[in-house]
């Protein structure tokens, strides 16, 4: 299997005679490659001047084996003529593109929907075409122009040797002898004390993120008396004027639309149902217990627009079924039987808003949600699901 | 001459100050092994460069800031609404910020390959065995480094402030506060007080922006160093052993082809930001926690954490007047927390039953570790079968099948799919060594009958070419484990005995099932000795195949393993 030569170049045979003296000398300066500009100069970076080349001998003692050298040009050179005239033509067209990019960034614009289309197919195109010419030209280069090589190198263990470690063990048993940190266990004791404090201060500082929870999430702004708003318009809605049945709205309680922390948590959807569909708890089932509350207005009722789950807007509603559906992650509640979950990752219904009529003949809420509304949290505690 | 000496001075200029000829030489000569499998971590840093370039750019225009004001902007469709700073500045960008859009586009693309390509680097690391020792702490850093770049990405889309993202950040409120005892504490510092309030963008701005960068930037630099210092693994191949690296220098050849992947790594992104639309946040409108439409899915790497959300059923309990939502805290946080520590153990867990404790600088073909492959090949089927369920509603709606099946087969196919591709996989890779052997033992089959001087027919073959022999020939045998309870004669050696040397034992005929390799050499000997050859061959594979499978492979393992047994 190990056929590695010491020169570690397997297979060497088609350039084994270069050596660094003829390189240097140019021996192979009758070879096109040195007609080649580009070619030629890769060629000159990576040739040392003689000085270099001298301290590049190997040095006694250092093991380590002096570089094997790179063939100086391609063995066929027809084919990297031809190679050549590409990878020009590739950075030519480069340029080019790269030349149209900065012409369209001047003249296209932007500020309606059509410039930015055209800025974007014009500046992406460009752009891209630059990117894809060097790298094809770049790749012609090393595959055609540069003669292939297949070099090889030793690895070493990544153990140091026993003689590394021991050393090792002793420069450290040393230091910390002489730094007295074992022998002196008050001072260690000590310093590993003063840092306790410091370790957790971070955690203080950080107290000021947020305010404490509180009993916040287990309320909402909903109150007695607060008409319900339609989301969007922020109209009051009259019971008659939502009549279609199948119909849902998305209300909001009246002062409160238009700030998001409250609406977080208060939004609500109101739906219309046709007499019967609803299903009526008889009495005072406790709530969710998978039967409307009569808590609606002339058919129409209002559950918390905020999944039980994580919180999304459960916002889809089939009005063949009747199921209201939330849309990140399809936890499924029967609208005509207090929201009961019916399908998905979800536990509990959506909480009922108790609503009725005020003297206008307004939506008004009739007292606030009976639960905590939307996902659950750790204070939740025991109420009904 | 002029450039050369003005390069020869520099140079000196430089040494006189740094002592940078040797060290400068030894890299520019680096040999750098060369697969086209290689190339998928040079995506995942070119990516990286392109992300931090692009976004650079985004951040000369964006606003991380919450509060709100009216839109007067370019695009007519929202002029008036109101909107946060952030969602009206990343308009901005995309309508009146000439290449704006182009490089929105570019970055979010980049992000999304980024990770990609931080997939498709690891399984090809699992598959091929290249953590194995001294590998195991790049594997780490790798897993690290998936962990920083899935949050970085959730972090860096939600800072748009658009209808879509604001769900997503909901959802983290969500699952946030389901956390037991510390939820609620947790989402109000995150978030400043309640949801959404008007700190948590520019708060994931600066994370976004400065630390998760930095510190991916710092794990990147450690990853790239050590996989230097340790040498690049090689595919096994002729010439190639465990003690040596065989490619191409770095200097020329390494810095022109990897210069060149640059270029088309930016080249391929470019041409996806100019063709194709990539989160058009002005279709999805400002946030506002009411709003939700159908179809809502997160960037593809979020996507299996959605699938774990949606395939959950509807657990919770409440105890002593306290919540637990199991319906949220264990998909979010079991199924990727169990994969990722599974995945960060693994090489240990190998290695505790094989006992295998040598270097491996040559990768393993899958199919030589067929137990390997089968368990990659099921964690792949687990995640991908949850993954698709984060997309279950567009999946009903396309193959036209109620959502709740979609659902259900999920909840079932977590747990049959990857058995099912265990087994599979298992047999595609113990038959694909013995394809194997057959080509080592016999040869090329060519499909000329020749018909021999006293009348028998033999089927000519030829020789198996001699790069193609020696990756046939490229496995690895496991050291044998040290004798347990179940050797007769011997007492068991320790760490081998009581409960948890049975369980090695048995675990480690399991790791190391394979086909025992055939002896040949590809068929080069038949000419004269093709009986011979051909007995021979027939001899290996028919014993194996005629007793049960596991505990032959392993005996025969376990004397393969006795030749290189000074190694271990």
């Amino acid at each position: 299997m190990s056929d590695t030569n010491p020169e570690g170049r397997p297979g060497a045979g088609d350039h084994g005679g270069t050596s660094w003296p003829e390189y240097l000398t140019g021996a192979a300066s009758d070879g096109p490659a040195e007609q080649e500009g580009h070619v030629a100069r890769q060629r000159v970076i990576g040739t040392p001047s003689p000085a270099q080349a001298r301290s590049m001998l190997p040095e006694q003692g250092e093991g380590q084996p002096p570089p094997p050298e790179l063939p100086p040009g391609p063995p066929d050179l027809d084919r990297a003529r031809r190679a050549e005239r590409l990878v020009v033509a590739c950075f030519i067209i480069a340029m080019l593109a790269g030349l149209a990019f900065l012409v369209f960034y001047g003249t296209i614009g932007v500020g309606s929907i059509t410039r930015v289309q055209h800025s974007n197919l014009a500046l992406g195109g460009s752009m891209a075409l630059v990117f894809l010419m060097l790298g094809i030209g770049a790749t012609i280069w090393v595959r055609h122009l540069m003669p292939s090589v297949e070099m090889t190198e030793q690895r070493h263990p990544m153990r140091s040797t026993s003689a590394e470690r021991e050393a090792f063990k002793k420069t450290f048993e040393d230091g910390a002898a002489a730094s007295q940190f074992v022998k002196r266990p008050m001072v260690r004791r000590s310093l590993i004390a003063a840092t306790v404090p410091l370790a957790v201060a971070p955690l203080f500082l950080l107290r000021d993120l947020g305010p404490l929870p509180g009993t916040s999430l287990d309320t909402t702004v909903w109150r007695k008396g607060l008409r319900l708003l339609v989301y969007g318009t922020g109209r009051p809605l009259t019971p008659a004027e939502f009549s279609s049945p199948g119909s849902i709205i998305t209300v909001g309680p009246e002062g409160y639309l238009e700030n998001d922390d409250d609406m977080a948590k208060a939004a609500v959807v109101i739906i219309k149902f046709r007499p019967g569909e609803l299903v009526f708890s008889s009495g005072n089932t406790p709530v969710g217990g998978y039967t409307v509350r009569n808590w609606t207005v002339d058919n129409i009722v209002a559950y918390s627009k905020i999944c039980t789950h994580v919180g999304c807007p459960a916002s889809l509603y089939e009005q063949t079924t009747h199921h209201i559906l939330c849309p990140c992650h399809q936890s499924t509640f029967d609208a005509t039987r207090g929201a009961k979950v019916i399908f998905g990752p979800a536990t509990r219904p959506l909480p009922q808003l108790p609503i009725g009529v005020d003297s206008q003949g307004y939506l008004i809420a009739t007292g606030p949600f009976d639960q905590p509304v939307g996902p659950s949290f750790w204070e939740r505690g025991g109420s009904p699901s | 001459m002029s450039v050369d000496r003005a390069l020869e001075e520099t140079g000196n200029w430089l040494d006189d100050r740094l002592h940078g000829a040797r060290g400068v030489r030894v890299l520019l000569r680096k040999i750098f092994p060369d697969h086209w499998s290689f190339l998928l971590g040079e995506i995942i840093l070119y990516s990286f460069i392109i992300l931090l370039l692009t976004g650079t750019f985004l951040t000369l225009w964006f606003q991380p800031s919450m509060s709100q004001v009216v839109y007067h902007g370019s695009y007519i469709p929202l002029r008036g609404v109101k909107m946060s700073q952030a969602y009206a500045s990343t308009l901005n960008i995309s309508f009146d910020v000439r290449g704006g859009l182009l490089i929105r586009q570019i970055h979010h693309w980049a992000a999304d390959l980024f990770m990609a390509a931080i997939f498709a680097h690891m399984i090809r690391i699992f598959f091929t065995g290249a953590y194995r020792k001294p590998r195991e702490i790049n594997w780490l850093i790798g897993i690290t480094l998936l962990t920083l770049g899935m949050l970085e990405g959730l972090f860096g889309y939600s800072l748009p402030d658009d209808l879509l993202s604001g769900a997503g950040l909901r959802i983290l409120e969500g699952v946030i506060q389901s956390i037991p005892i510390v939820g609620s504490y947790l989402a109000f510092f995150l978030f400043g007080g309640p949801f959404p309030g008007s700190v948590i963008i520019p708060r994931l701005y600066i994370l976004h922006v400065l630390v998760f960068p930095a510190l991916i930037l710092a794990l990147v630099t450690v990853h790239l160093f050590l996989m230097f210092h340790q040498k690049h693994t090689q595919m096994p191949g002729k010439g190639r052993t465990n003690e040596n690296v065989v490619g191409a220098p770095m200097y020329p050849y390494f810095m022109a082809k990897t210069g060149a992947f640059f270029f088309f790594t930016f080249a391929a992104l470019t041409l996806a930001a100019t063709f194709t639309q990539i989160n058009p946040i002005w279709l999805y409108g400002p946030y506002n926690p009411v709003a939700m439409s159908a179809g809502s899915q997160p960037d593809f790497y979020m996507g299996f954490l959605e699938g774990t959300l949606r395939v959950m059923p509807a657990w919770q309990w409440v105890f002593f007047n306290h919540t637990f939502a199991f319906n949220v805290f264990v998909p979010a946080l079991l199924p990727l927390g169990l994969l990722f520590t599974l995945a960060a153990v693994w090489p240990f867990i190998e290695q505790w039953i094989t006992g295998d404790r040598r270097e491996h600088h040559i990768n393993d073909r899958p199919r030589n570790a067929p137990t390997r492959t089968a368990i990659g090949i099921a964690a792949i089927t687990f995640y991908g079968i949850l993954w698709a369920e984060g997309a279950n509603d567009i999946i009903a709606d396309h193959l036209d099948v109620p959502l709740y099946w979609v659902t259900w087969a999920a909840r079932v196919g977590i747990f049959v799919g990857p058995a099912i591709a265990y087994i599979i996989t298992k047999r595609i890779c113990l038959g694909l060594q013995r394809k194997d052997n057959h080509l080592i033992a016999h040869g090329v089959e060519t499909g000329i009958i020749r018909q021999l001087p006293g009348g028998e027919f033999v089927e000519e073959t030829r020789p198996v070419d001699e790069d193609h022999l020696a990756v046939l020939t490229s496995r690895v045998s496991h050291p044998a484990l040290p004798p347990g309870e179940t050797a007769e004669t011997e007492v068991p050696a320790p760490g081998m005995r009581g409960a948890v040397g049975r369980v090695r034992e048995r675990l480690y005929k399991v790791v190391t099932e394979s086909v025992p390799m055939a002896e040949g050499d590809g068929g080069r000997t038949h000419g004269d000795g093709h009986g011979n050859g051909h007995g021979n061959g027939h001899a290996v594979e028919g014993g194996q195949e005629s007793l049960p499978a596991g505990t032959t492979a392993t005996r025969t393992e376990a004397d393969l393993g006795d030749v290189d047994g000074d190694q271990h």
